[in-house]
């Protein structure tokens, strides 16, 4: 029955086109709207924890206070014991130190006179042991536009937007004006040995990026730190893995009372990033449910049109012998096969789109300029598992709720006046 | 008429009509054997079409008894209704009502998709019903393809391919030359004849009426003449 059942569905366009290119839309832009949310949201999380909240975080609950005003004399002190100790702890993660600070980039002319300086924002991490992971999680190497990377204390990258707009040359002075961790004036100078662009507009604007063992000489915070980022060691955000050594964490280190012993965050706790991480794990549940409600309609329309045009064929089915259930049981039946034949044309067409996302992306830097938002200027879609059949929950579903609503009008004719309805 | 497979006594059907209604038959009593060749025949109005509505399980009467094959038809509800018309009867409508969209075979067997037969019964069925419709040479033709007369010798086959015991025809010729009406009815015969399938007709074409053995006339939902033919 089902191939007899499908060989009329095959054949009769009537039957099965229109409901099949609608079902084939709604897929594939089920599919391609959730591809691209997910590697917006995804490159979001990714871009996140690189370069600003790692999957964990350890801070003091008076530094995360006012975190934004970046107070390093609350950071973390000590940490090559700390970090040993975490380290040994939780062996699955990487740990990496990191110093951010704020402060104004001088460029001084050949007699040391300011030739012109910037707001700056800086980075301060491991870029010249031999065994940091960071350059490589940050991509620094392969974000540089000009120079090359620092290999020796003293020197440092800045943003090529920022580069341009101060003027400033490889191979050139720069000096940095902020403050001590003691609350002391800090000048140091660094020379600028390369432009980097991550492609991030937030960062891109003004950054300055430099061994943190510079830093911490700079700004008088030897041994010390802003915060102490972890990362999975294969650089896959488990939520629930995190929780784990998060709760252990502030089981075994943090102290309520003291606003100097360390605490640990997970990514979803900063940055309002849990609420975009539920929003990800939510977000194909709703996608599916607006598209099951609305192809629903549009199908219970065209499955009712359908009916209207195979009456004769129902009352002949019914006159045969066939139930009026069994009837629409069929009905569902090829609801089912015509949900599924356009739920593989609509992936298809869903995932050809989405990959070309994936692989090509589309910048949106222009419309980033201005957001403080840490998010790629190239956005890109993202392929998993979930997109290859997703489609066919509100493919299948909408097809047989079109299909049962409109069906039910089978149950209500009346097989006394087949006779004369099949004479005309 | 002890073993009469259709036997109805005291049958009348009413219709609503806004507060009264309209009596379509008025205390039918009729029996019919096995193997008959009858028509029901009398002018448009005159109770055919609701009679063979209710001896084919698609309607309910008002009053009396209905046993079709021994089921009361009265109290059969709709799957029963259904199951019994599936298995055992044949219709044959006016306008053919083959499904479009399917060729010759594939409408001669859904009935017998209905019934779960296998593919290998399915087969042998529809070949034989095919066969003996003269409908070999078509057998991949859609419905489109087909002259109206060749459209009705499928709807014989579809009738007649689960070998049912009653075959139930309401003006199966109406639509038809006379050539092919006369063809029709020649192989409709020739099934009653080997089969002994009990042919029951509501018409009023002088061509079918011609080949009756049993002519029961309806006058105002009264039977006023029932009538064996002999033929020669």
């Amino acid at each position: 029955m089902i191939w007899f059942l499908l060989k009329g569905i095959l054949r009769d366009r009537h039957r099965s086109l229109f409901p099949i290119i609608i079902v084939s839309l709604g897929v594939a832009l089920t599919v391609l709207l959730y591809t691209w949310i997910m590697g917006i949201m995804s490159d979001m999380l990714d871009v996140s924890a690189r370069f600003d909240t790692g999957h964990v975080k350890v801070v003091t609950p008076a530094y995360w206070e006012i975190e934004s005003q970046v107070p390093n004399d609350l950071g973390l002190f000590k940490i090559s014991k700390l970090q040993a100790d975490i380290a040994a702890r939780y062996p699955e993660y990487s740990w990496s130190p990191r110093i951010r600070y704020g402060g104004i980039l001088d460029i001084p002319d050949e007699k040391g006179e300011t030739r012109s300086q910037g707001p700056v924002m800086g980075l301060g991490l491991d870029l010249l042991s031999p065994g940091s992971k960071e350059v490589e999680r940050l991509k620094i190497a392969t974000s540089i536009m000009r120079g090359r990377m620092p290999a020796k204390a003293g020197e440092i990258l800045i943003t090529e937007e920022f580069a341009r707009g101060l003027g400033v040359n490889i191979g050139e002075t720069a000096t940095l004006i902020s403050a001590t961790a003691a609350g002391g004036m800090a000048i140091q100078n660094f020379v600028v040995v390369g432009t980097v662009q991550f492609g991030l507009q937030n960062l891109d604007r003004g950054t300055m990026i430099a061994d943190i063992r510079d830093i911490q000489y700079a700004l008088d915070m030897e041994d010390a730190c802003s915060e102490l980022l972890g990362f999975q060691n294969d650089m896959v955000f488990d939520e629930a893995d995190v929780q784990r050594i998060k709760d252990d964490f502030n089981g075994h280190w943090q102290n309520p009372v003291d606003k100097y012993a360390p605490m640990m965050l997970a990514l979803t706790d900063q940055r309002g990033l849990g609420e975009y991480y539920a929003y990800i794990k939510s977000f194909a549940f709703i996608m599916v449910f607006i598209f099951i409600f609305a192809m629903s309609i549009v199908l219970w329309n065209t499955s009712l049109m359908s009916g209207i045009r195979r009456y004769g064929e129902i009352g002949v089915r019914l006159a045969i012998g066939e139930s009026k259930g069994g009837i629409y049981k069929r009905m569902l039946l090829e609801s089912v096969m015509i949900g599924v034949i356009g739920s593989v044309i609509g992936t298809a067409i869903g995932l050809l789109f989405a990959y070309y996302l994936q692989e090509v992306g589309l910048d949106i830097s222009s419309m980033m300029r201005g957001s403080t938002m840490m998010i790629q200027s190239v956005v890109r879609a993202k392929l998993t598992p979930t997109s290859y059949y997703l489609g066919f929950i509100p493919g299948v579903i909408a097809t047989t709720i079109g299909t049962a609503f409109s069906g039910v009008g089978v149950f209500k004719r009346q097989t006394a006046t087949l006779f004369k309805e099949l004479e005309t | 008429m002890e073993n009469a497979i259709i036997k109805i006594r005291g049958l009348v059907k009413d219709y609503p009509m806004g507060v009264t209604y309209f009596r379509a038959l008025k205390g039918i009593n009729l029996d019919v054997q096995q193997g008959e060749f009858t028509g029901l025949v009398g002018p448009s109005g005159s109770g055919k079409t609701t009679l063979l509505n209710i001896i084919g399980a698609l309607d309910n009467p008002t009053q009396g008894e209905v046993e079709v094959l021994g089921y009361q038809v009265d109290k059969l509800n709709h799957k029963q209704a259904a199951r019994l018309r599936n298995e055992n009867l044949g219709f044959i409508f006016q306008t053919y009502n083959l499904l479009p969209v399917y060729n010759v075979y594939e409408n001669v067997e859904f009935p017998l998709l209905l019934l779960k037969k296998s593919a290998d019964e399915r087969k042998e069925a529809v070949i034989q019903a095919l066969e003996w419709v003269g409908l070999m040479d078509k057998i991949k033709s859609r419905p489109a393809q087909l002259s109206g007369g060749e459209c009705q010798r499928v709807a014989i086959a579809r009738a007649m391919v689960k070998n049912p015991r009653i075959v139930l025809a309401d003006e199966p010729t109406a639509n038809l030359d006379a050539a092919n009406s006369h063809h029709i009815l020649q192989t409709m015969v020739k099934l009653n004849q080997e089969l002994r399938t009990t042919f029951l007709f509501a018409t009023h074409d002088d061509k079918v009426i011609s080949y009756l053995r049993r002519a029961i006339t309806l006058r105002d939902g009264m039977i006023a003449e029932d009538k064996i033919i002999q033929t020669t």
